[in-house]
């Protein structure tokens, strides 16, 4: 089989499992506020986007305004344009149609993944890019759908400290960036603007507030002497 | 909410993280050449935004989930990321069920 397929799928698989229980969490949840079996499938299938499914539903279950669901939603998900922006550059070579079905896959492991992979200096194919997306999105379909199926079931997230799992796993990606330029500055900004957010203002404002925070001190930092490019394929090298 | 208002809010939900995937692309290729600070600002995105969908739950819980949080951290020194999160969910349930934390 193509190695791109093989990689892609490999890497994919790890955050499929580690994702499981999240979609389970989401489909219990979902029934939990009264949304049907099918909603929630639907949801994990058009929107395809973990917190802010988590989010949405938190609000359907409060009987908020319509527009304001999507509203928070669209807030939850705002990181996304930082995403879009910064693999631009890597997938110059994809056609019109391959960007608009790449990007719907767009979520945090995939970006992360695919940075990740750029920077290393690997080709960032579309094949690696399709078979590490697929084999997230079909198991996320199916555990929220069975995590729906089981709803109540799973009784109380804490007693299995389910809850943890969602920020440990967030927590880990980010240090996986330590090696970065100015990652501490920006991570101290981003800290205190989202919890700062997060007091004065609710979730889930404190996402798209402490994420510009920690963006704003990246572009305040003094200039590395070398372009950042350069600096970053020595780092993957060391 | 009946059923046909449910499927309208979560395709227009679908919609709007559509276009938070999208746009960022479409607003870029429109500027020719990338300023170095935004280039900078750009690297640092994934840092700065993932950030905040753990330090909120750090600095607002008990320290059930401080201690799942620094366990993970120490463990994804020298761990991979699956291991990193079972040291995080042990954690988590030490304090709660052992320790009543």
């Amino acid at each position: 089989m193509n190695k791109d397929i093989v990689e892609g799928l490999k890497g994919g698989a790890i955050i499929a499992l580690s994702a499981s229980p999240f979609a389970v969490l989401f489909g219990a949840v979902a029934v939990d506020n009264g949304l049907t079996v099918l909603d929630a499938a639907l949801m994990s299938a058009t929107i395809y986007a973990g917190a802010s499914q988590l989010v949405g539903i938190e609000l359907f279950g409060q009987h908020v305004a319509p527009w304001l669901i999507v509203l928070s939603i669209f807030a939850v998900n705002f990181r996304h344009i930082l995403y879009s922006a910064a693999i631009a550059r890597h997938i110059r070579g994809y056609s019109f149609l391959q960007k608009a079905i790449a990007f719907f896959f767009l979520i945090d492991p995939q970006f992360a993944e695919a940075i990740r992979r750029a920077e290393q200096g690997r080709a960032l194919t579309f094949t690696w890019y399709m078979a590490f997306a697929l084999v997230i999105y079909f198991p996320w379909l199916f555990f929220s759908t069975l995590g729906a199926w089981f709803g109540s079931m799973l009784g109380d997230p804490r007693v299995w400290a389910i809850d943890v799992l969602l920020p440990v796993y967030f927590l880990g990606l980010v240090l996986g960036f330590r090696r970065k330029p100015g990652f501490y500055p920006v991570v101290a900004a981003s800290m205190a603007g989202s919890v700062a957010g997060y007091y004065l203002v609710g979730s889930p404002w404190h996402v798209s507030i402490g994420a510009i925070c920690g963006v704003l001190v990246a572009a305040l930092l003094p200039l590395p002497a070398q372009p950042v490019a350069t600096q970053v394929s020595e780092e993957a090298t060391s | 909410m009946d059923d046909l208002s449910t499927l309208w809010l979560i395709l227009a939900a679908a919609l709007a993280t559509y276009a938070t995937r999208v746009g960022g692309y479409v607003l870029i290729t429109r500027m020719r050449t990338l300023p170095p600070r935004l280039e900078q600002a750009l690297n640092a995105v994934p840092a700065a935004v993932l950030t905040t969908l753990w330090a909120p739950a750090f600095f607002t819980n008990g320290w059930d989930v401080r201690l799942a949080l620094i366990a993970a951290a120490l463990v994804s020194l020298r761990y991979p990321g699956l291991i990193m999160l079972a040291a995080g969910w042990a954690a988590a349930m030490l304090a709660r069920h052992a320790f009543g934390l």
